[in-house]
């Protein structure tokens, strides 16, 4: 006890002195003054002090407390109460616009959206395997194809939806063509810098995309020709994504759940076991690029109607990172997960404001802390998944023998 | 052409990595039906053989051709490993490379991938097809399992097998590629002398009930010997013997190169 | 002629500090096989606590040759502690992960030190006294190379040569060079890997924080974001010599310092970043070795 007492008391002091600098002084340097704030020296020492003495206490009695979080939690893996629960969750989702405010759907719309894209990189990185760090380019290309198609052509919401997505799957295409043999680290970096060099172009190139300014005025989604009053846009909008949102979950479980998508998870585990199976690795990576991209595409249409105005601003490497660390979070792989990592990370900081400064710090924090202690998410990743066994040809057997 | 060309056929194949020379010249044949093994010291280039007929390593000389029962002839340099899959030829590894976090019966099922075709929309819309097709899949992949003795593992996962099932499931995902000739790295390295004696039976009805050819490399003499119709050797790249087990036995050059290390 | 010879030497200087930072990449590359995305928030850690350092000790009223000096000392230090503890927390308890962790991990660090300086500093850009002072003698040449281009030309060519005497040779550094070799095989041979990765980091960090030093100087501003497009700038040059080679790190560096300093200066301005990034992503697709890697087959 005395021996972890005086480790926490170390690795305090160890902190104290790393966050000197920068925790506890704050200089100007045109005027020359300096404040110094020593009280966040003591906080910090405090917190970290507590922390290690309390991680440590946990990691030493991981056993035990792991029962308390199992990987599926049995909760869901309990049919009637699923079915219960599911309902419930459906009725509020589609109550929900009748008693809250247009701010309250607006974020909500927004919470989905990020569920929704999360879901589409899930398809990537949860179930192929392949860390994409660009993601938000084809957010991008879904969003710019509608504000342009429309600026020029005069294209409605319904006819961009699928072209957005369409050209979102070719970009994914064309970039994944070269790319998908590099190795998985490599493959995070190039698409890191394709996303960035996408956001570069838009910013600049201002004859194709108006430049840093962006395009403003691009109408919210028709309804059989109705004009909509803003309060009606944005419910309808919100349930555009809802609708979005659940066509998502059926696809993305339907591919899990498929040839395909076993085929993306093997690949994910062993690349050349997976080729000496037969898996065309290029073709089946590829797939599951595009896919994922005609999801970002998709939602990048929504958005552009849901704010009508677009700017590079809005996809920037940041964004990228905030829709991998909802992934990470959920447990990559798993639907449920991601939802929910989609609504905590989007709600909270909307809801407890003293959160909002702090959001990216513990994104980034998050991002670390599953990574080191629960690389399976928030969830874990229901990955076990038995089938019916054929019993007729078991007994058939036993009685050749 | 009234003559009958070999099931494989192997020309002066070789092979180097940097100044090594893995492969020299090598040429090995098998027929339908044979089981014909492969031995040789450790780091002879049995493993990178293995590596150049499977596509994963590029060889940078000779040829390599397939002759399928059903007539089809190709040249198999060049192609990518899971074209040469899909044409007929399947292999173990031996350092075992089982896609761990999966169930027995979905490696399996991986292995069956390629001659299956169920595609996106098919996935998404779930019709009858793909539901037979599915069905068909996860029936194939459980006779094979009941084949090799392992079936009643198949919602295990993988990893957490013992090391002989791991060994066997490794065979039985390369039988679900259906192939022609299957490749079989080192397949008793680990296993106990019962474990090995149950192989030994194993191989001979696989190569009955699927009606296929073996290559088999191994360093367990006694398995070997009882096995193989021929045996080829290899040190240093290159072939020194090749001949029926009890030529084998008797070759002085063989002898030589196993010397202190043959305990058969 | 004089137009070309300006972009020459700022082709150069650019390319100094990217080596100073792509060193950092390459040797923790080399050893662990990781991408350190959170390497740049090193750096741009390193030039605020030289901020702050100088600020405080010019109101102290130290003279400024020992306000540079003690500045980047203590840059060097407290980055270098950085790079310690980042490798502790985020790296070292996922050494053996599937190698997709870590490098979450790594981004995860990296956005939380970016927004760890935002709350504790500011989100504003904060301007830099310019340490470095100015050469009479160098007037007539000023339009080509100013005084702060030759102090960065002249440390990084020093701290390069120290860097290769100790890795060539020194007993830590043979540990680091067997280390990149062969993980386990160091390990066998008694070899504290643990202390050999994390002198690779403080190694590291210490060239970033003079590499953040020298720029935030040169430049005379800085604000918490400057790590991310500095390390993705550095990573390419990294890349482009050959990732875990130091003398392709450097190579690289030079190579991308001067592609920017042209393409920028007779193309156009408005693309500066896409230029790095176009690179970086054609090195990964047609030879991902790099110009001095070496190709490796991967054995099955
Ligand atoms: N990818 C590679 N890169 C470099 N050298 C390799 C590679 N693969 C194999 N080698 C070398 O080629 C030689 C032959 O190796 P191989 O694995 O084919 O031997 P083997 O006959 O299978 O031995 P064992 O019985 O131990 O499995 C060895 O010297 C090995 O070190
Ligand atoms: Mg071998």
């Amino acid at each position: 006890m005395w021996a972890e007492l005086k480790k926490g008391a170390a690795v305090a002091v160890w902190f104290m002195f790393l966050t000197l600098p920068i925790m506890v002084v704050k200089v100007n340097p045109i005027e020359q003054t300096v404040v110094w704030r020593w009280a966040n020296l003591v906080w910090l020492g405090a917190a970290v002090f507590v922390l290690t003495v309390v991680g440590r206490y946990c990691s030493r009695h991981r056993t035990e407390l792991s029962a308390f979080w199992p990987d599926a939690h049995p909760l869901l893996a309990h049919p009637q109460l699923k079915r219960f629960l599911l309902i419930v969750l459906a009725l509020l989702a589609t109550l929900f616009p009748l008693f809250f405010s247009s701010y309250q759907i607006n974020i909500m719309t927004t919470a989905l959206m990020y569920a929704v894209l999360g879901l589409g990189l899930n398809i990537v990185v949860g179930l192929a395997g392949l860390l994409d760090l660009g993601y938000v380019a084809f957010y991008a290309v879904g969003a710019y194809s509608y504000a342009l198609l429309n600026y020029h052509f005069g294209l409605g919401f319904w006819a961009a939806l699928p072209i957005g997505g369409l050209l979102a799957a070719i970009f994914g295409v064309l970039l994944g063509f070269p790319v998908l043999r590099l190795r998985g680290d490599y493959l995070a970096i190039v698409t890191l810098g394709f996303g960035e060099i996408i956001r570069l172009i838009l910013e600049n190139w201002n004859d194709f995309s108006f430049g840093p300014s962006g395009i403003a005025g691009i109408p919210r989604p028709g309804l059989f020709g109705l004009t909509l009053s803003v309060d009606d846009a944005i419910m309808y909008i919100y349930y555009l994504v809802l609708l979005l949102g659940l066509i998502t979950i059926f696809v993305v479980n339907r591919l899990r759940d498929s040839r395909i998508g076993r085929a993306w998870i093997a690949l994910r585990e062993d690349e050349i076991a997976c080729q000496a199976m037969g898996i065309d690795k290029t073709k089946t990576k590829l797939t599951a690029f595009a896919l994922g991209a005609s999801w970002a595409g998709m939602v990048g249409v929504l958005f552009a109607a849901k704010t009508t105005f677009v700017n590079p601003a809005s996809f920037t490497f940041l964004e990228s990172a905030i829709i991998l660390s909802i992934v990470v979070l959920g447990g990559m792989g798993s639907t449920v997960g991601v939802v929910i990592g989609a609504l905590v990370f989007i709600l909270l900081p909307e809801y407890l404001r003293a959160f909002a400064d702090y959001r990216m710090l513990l994104f980034g924090a998050i991002m670390v802390g599953v990574m080191v202690f629960r690389p399976q998410g928030i969830i874990g990743n229901p990955r076990r998944r038995s089938y019916p066994l054929p019993m007729a040809a078991a007994d058939q057997e036993v009685g050749h023998e | 052409m009234s003559e009958v060309r070999p099931l494989l056929e192997v020309r002066g194949l070789s092979m180097a990595f940097g100044g090594l020379r893995a492969l020299h010249d090598l040429d090995l044949e098998v027929s339908c039906g044979e089981i014909v093994a492969l031995i040789g010291p450790n780091g002879a280039g049995k493993t990178t053989f293995f590596n150049c007929l499977t596509g994963v390593y590029a060889p940078s000389a000779g040829d390599i051709l397939l002759n399928r029962p059903d007539g089809k002839a190709l040249r198999l340099n060049g192609l990518l490993p899971n074209q040469i899959t899909k044409h007929g030829l399947a292999r173990t590894f031996q350092n075992i490379r089982l896609f761990s976090e999966m169930t027995v019966l979905e490696n399996v099922m991986i292995g069956c991938h390629c001659r299956h075709r169920a595609g996106i929309l098919g996935a998404i819309l779930r019709g009858p097809a793909t539901r037979a097709e599915e069905a068909a899949i996860i029936d194939k992949s459980y006779t094979i399992l009941q084949h090799l003795r392992i079936a009643q593992y198949a919602n295990d996962v993988a990893k957490s097998l013992p090391y002989g099932v791991q060994r066997t499931l490794e065979i039985a995902r390369a039988l679900a590629t259906e192939p022609v000739l299957l490749l079989l790295d080192e397949p008793a390295a680990g296993l106990n002398p019962t474990e090995t004696s149950e192989l030994d039976a194993l191989i001979l009805q696989i190569r009955e009930r699927y009606r296929l050819a073996i290559l088999l490399i191994e360093h367990d003499m006694k398995l070997v010997m009882s096995l193989s119709d021929r045996i080829y050797v290899v040190d240093y790249g290159e072939r020194i013997a090749q001949g029926t087990p009890a030529e084998i036995r008797n070759n002085p050059a063989v002898i030589k190169a196993y010397l202190g290390e043959d305990d058969a | 002629m004089e137009y070309f010879l300006e972009l020459f030497f700022s082709g150069l200087t650019r390319g100094s500090i990217y080596a100073l930072i792509a060193l950092g990449y390459t040797m923790v590359y080399g050893i662990i096989g990781l991408i350190n995305f959170a390497h740049g928030e090193i750096y741009m850690i390193g030039a605020f606590t030289a901020l702050i350092c100088a600020t405080v000790l010019t109101i102290w009223g130290l003279p400024p040759l020992a306000v540079l000096g003690l500045s980047a000392f203590a840059a060097i230090i407290w980055s270098a502690a950085y790079g310690l503890t980042v490798e502790r927390i985020a790296y070292r308890p996922l050494r053996h992960a599937p190698r997709l962790s870590p490098l979450i991990s790594a981004i995860g660090m990296s956005i939380f030190l970016q927004n760890y300086v935002l709350l504790a500093q500011t989100a504003d850009f904060v301007s830099f006294p310019a340490l470095i002072p100015d050469f009479a003698w160098l007037e007539p040449y000023r339009s080509i190379i100013g005084s702060s281009d030759l102090v960065i030309l002249l440390t990084t060519a020093v701290v390069m040569l120290l860097l290769t005497i100790l890795i060539k040779g020194t007993k830590i550094g043979r540990a680091m060079r067997a280390t990149a070799q062969d993980r386990e095989m160091a390990l066998l041979l008694g070899i504290d890997v643990n202390l050999v990765i994390s002198v690779t980091f403080v190694i590291g960090s210490a060239l970033a924080a003079i590499g953040g030093v020298l720029i935030a100087s040169h430049i005379g501003q800085i604000n918490f974001a400057i790590g991310f497009l500095a390390g993705i700038k550095a990573f390419t040059a990294a890349v482009l010599g050959g990732i875990g080679s130091v003398p392709g790190a450097v190579l690289g560096s030079l190579l991308l310092g001067w592609t920017e300093s042209f393409a920028t200066g007779y193309i156009s301005s408005d693309y500066e970043d896409v230029f790095a990034f176009a690179l970086l992503v054609l090195i990964l697709i047609f030879r991902p070795s790099g110009i001095l890697g070496r190709h490796h087959n991967q054995k099955v």
